[in-house]
């Protein structure tokens, strides 16, 4: 079905709309990469066999066919394969229309059920239903995981099957690429997003439309529009989600893009670490290119655009703009000194717009609703709302949007149920490996570009990695240098050879071979680094390093002067004992002991040389009787060193 | 010199692109889901034909984490070492992964070409973690002992093949 003019798209989205609302009941399957490791796949298979057995009595609306049989899945059209809801420790997810229920960790074994007493019966199964302080949610929007949140960007993950550009047109999509190429300018379109104030969401929080405008002042005339869908940052997946939960919206922001600043091409690019993101892109540029929304003459507009997908291949540095293009240019990753900038010269040396994925899946509600609705979200200087990817020891792990300037404290508790285990929250890591640690005294800080740049530390992609108690920072603060000094193009000096450095220094330290003297180090390396290093990979290499260093100094100075470690994280300050009243004396630690360090006689307590030892924890792990523990001496003079805890 | 049906396989992967230098990267990606590898004589040959010098496609090819010259188990595990995953123990997955399968930090493969075992930074999948694949399909909430049952799962999977 080709859309040759205006008309046809809205005709085509009135079709759609009215298709939907004539289905019954619609069960949402989420298939995004989380619940599919959980089995939504056959979760998906045995609904559909259900529908089908029961097809006569309930209505059941079918497919044209094609596109379902092709992928082997089902014909009925009331079964939808949606993106990710984002509640990825709950899942696998289903959710249930007009209900809006939301069932939680479901199970093949609890399709028969559901379908017998909530699609023919239209009742809840109350068991699968989330719960949370005695309280049983039925609608999915009651959740307090999800009533707190505003989710714009992330509206149609989870309710909308993302493999059918029917779905999308049906809740309005590409009305704003309508908008744009017949009711606007190119400029007025550039104009809006100037206006909105819309800054980057991949980092560093560039406006936009800023971007655009200079790009569409170039004197050359071939440009290019290129999305940045290589989400290194490990703890962050918000893009992953668009791009597997609603595509199309982070394409029609491209070809907005395109028609403002006059490109005539778009490059995808993403990471080869999200295969299914890739595969769900495919199927949707497939779809637009057949609908006429993208490629020669897009809804008889005049106006051509074509999109090209580009799999990374596995290097963190490409997030860094002119390592991206040089990767789709065939070259090494590698950044190069700026100017000429990108919007100069960027992609192939021609003007480009780089944006990442959540930044042009801002841009179609913009179009829509215009650039002061935008500012009325958020804060003054950051508008519009963010997706944080909430991780590490919190109870509801998942994908979150929130406005710009929600506080620490509405997302941990509120929305992130607190701490997993009831442990004590110690530190946030915000910005992944660029970023740096917030601490319980920040939990009123709010999250936007401003407070956090004010902060010392980053928004960067979004990912929020929650730590309690048990963590050790300078265990954190290690590994962090260890990515990134892997991950160093190598290109500039400080960065190559500053990060291998500092990261011997940090090794030194959990090891318990560090002084005084390396905290020193650290500072001043780290500041060198950060002044002199080309790209932004380097510049904020060590912002880790140093926030850890100015919050938790007391956990480094412990791990020097005292050799020991809070947490019992770092293996090498761990000191292994056996417990006299519990070891029975059978002598199978000191056989699996590989440097011989626990002697003893048979049938009374072995000991542990601890000067011997070399702290591996085998013999713990083979002791039968869990005689064996590694503990933490704390120092005993501790006089100089305050509690400074959170 | 590999056997002619290599070669054939990579005349077919490029004329799907062209022979543009730009599209390096991806013919060699496609070569290595092809052989789960990218044998260096394949790399010699896609270089001439794409007109581009022997040395400029190594230094492209050894850039980027994911090609290797090394040929790779049947099962290949990526084991998650991103933030989320690290804090929530995954070093002892890898721990007991190697353990399982005798492997060490400088040997990935296992001499029976059956299992290669690696590390990546985040695979995207916080909210399961720790978290590891094997060909890519992700396997979530994983525990030392849930390794071991996987082993033994893909090991009785080999004998029945």
């Amino acid at each position: 079905m080709r859309l040759s003019n205006r008309e046809a798209l809205q005709n085509a989205r009135e079709k759609a709309a009215a298709d939907m609302k004539q289905e019954k009941f619609r069960i949402l399957i989420c298939a995004g990469t989380g619940c599919l490791a959980g089995g939504s796949a056959k979760i998906y298979e045995r609904m559909c066999q259900l529908v089908e057995e029961h097809g006569a009595d309930i209505e059941v609306t079918f497919g044209e066919g094609a596109a379902h049989d092709a992928d082997g899945g089902c014909p009925v059209n009331n079964i939808k394969k949606s993106g990710c809801h984002g509640f990825c420790e709950m899942g696998p997810l289903v959710r249930i229309e007009p209900m809006d229920v939301l069932y939680i960790k479901v199970k093949v074994e609890d399709c028969d059920e559901i379908f017998e007493r909530t699609i023919l019966h239209g009742e809840p199964v109350e068991r699968l239903l989330y719960e949370r302080d005695g309280v049983r949610y039925q609608a999915q929007e009651d959740i307090p995981f999800y009533a707190k949140q505003t989710r714009l960007v992330l509206k149609n993950c989870g309710h909308i099957d993302a493999e059918h550009i029917s779905e999308y047109l049906a809740v309005g999509g590409y009305s704003a690429l309508e908008k744009a190429m017949f009711e606007m300018t190119p400029e007025e379109v550039v104009d809006v997003i100037y206006d909105s104030n819309l800054r980057g969401r991949g980092g560093g929080g560039f406006q936009t439309g800023y971007k655009w405008r200079q790009v569409a002042r170039q004197p050359e005339k071939i440009r290019y529009v290129v999305c940045n869908g290589d989400e290194g940052d490990p703890g962050a997946f918000m893009d992953r989600s668009v791009m597997e939960g609603d595509p199309h919206k982070m394409i029609e922001g491209m070809i907005i893009a395109g028609y403002a600043v006059g490109a005539q091409e778009g490059y995808i690019y993403v990471r080869a670490e999200y295969p299914l993101a890739i595969s769900r892109l495919k199927t949707a540029i497939a779809q637009a290119e057949e609908a006429g929304l993208l490629g020669d003459n897009i809804l008889g507009s005049g106006y051509s655009f074509k999109l090209h997908i580009n799999r990374g291949a596995g290097a963190f540095v490409c997030g860094e703009g002119s390592a991206l293009t040089a990767s789709i240019e065939g070259e090494r990753g590698m950044p190069r000194t700026k100017p000429p900038r990108t919007v100069e010269q960027g992609l192939f040396a021609k003007p480009t717009v780089l944006n990442n994925v959540e930044t042009y899946a801002n841009v179609p509600m913009i179009i829509i609703n215009g650039a002061e609705w935008y500012k009325s979200i958020g804060t003054s200087g950051s508008p519009g709302t963010k997706a944080f990817a909430v991780t590490g020891s919190i109870n509801n792990t998942g994908l979150i949007e929130v406005p710009m300037g929600t506080t620490l404290r509405e997302i941990v508790y509120d929305i992130g149920g607190g701490i997993k285990n009831n442990k004590k929250f110690k530190a946030v890591q915000i910005g992944g490996p660029s970023g740096g640690c917030l601490i319980g005294t920040d939990l009123d800080l709010k999250l936007d570009f401003d407070s956090l740049k004010k902060r010392g530390a980053m928004i960067g992609s979004g990912g929020l990695v929650i730590m309690d108690e048990d963590t050790c920072m300078v265990e954190v603060a290690r590994f962090f240098m260890n990515f990134t000094q892997n991950e160093s193009c190598g290109k500039c000096i400080p960065c190559r050879e500053g990060t291998k450095r500092m990261l011997e220094l940090l090794e030194d330290i959990v090891a318990g071979r560090g002084t005084m003297e390396h905290l020193d180090m650290l500072e001043e390396l780290g500041t060198a680094i950060t002044d002199t290093s080309l790209c932004g990979l380097g510049k904020s290499a060590s912002l880790p390093v140093l926030s850890t260093l100015r919050t938790f100094r007391d956990e480094y100075i412990e791990h020097v002067k005292y050799h020991y470690c809070r947490t019992g994280n770092c293996q090498a300050l761990r000191n292994y004992v056996i417990d006299k009243d519990k070891c029975k004396g059978c002598s199978k630690c000191a056989r699996n002991c590989p440097v011989g360090a626990i002697s003893g006689v048979i049938k009374s307590p072995y000991v542990i040389d601890s000067s011997k030892c070399i702290k591996c924890g085998a013999c713990e792990s083979q002791c039968p009787f869990g005689a064996i523990s590694a503990v933490s001496t704390p120092p005993v003079i501790r006089d100089d060193v305050s509690e400074g805890e959170v | 010199m590999l056997d002619q049906h290599y070669y054939d396989k990579a005349d077919e992967i490029i004329s799907g692109y062209g022979t543009e230098s730009r599209f390096l990267i991806p013919i060699i990606q496609d070569v290595q889901a092809e052989y789960r590898y990218l044998p260096p004589e394949l790399l010699t040959y896609i270089a001439d034909k794409l007109h581009i010098t022997e040395a400029k496609a190594y230094s492209v090819a050894t850039f980027y984490e994911n090609f290797s010259f090394d040929k790779k188990g049947k099962y290949v595990i990526k084991v998650c070492d991103g933030t989320a995953c690290h804090v929530r123990k995954s070093t002892g997955i890898l721990e007991r992964l190697n353990n399982e399968l005798g492997l060490t930090d400088g040997k990935h493969t296992t001499d029976d070409m059956m299992f290669t075992v690696e590390t990546v930074s985040c695979l995207g999948a916080c909210g399961l973690a720790p978290v590891l694949t094997v060909n890519d399909e992700v396997h979530a909430s994983m525990t030392p002992d849930k390794v071991t049952e996987l082993i033994k799962e893909l090991r009785g999977e080999m004998d029945e093949a």
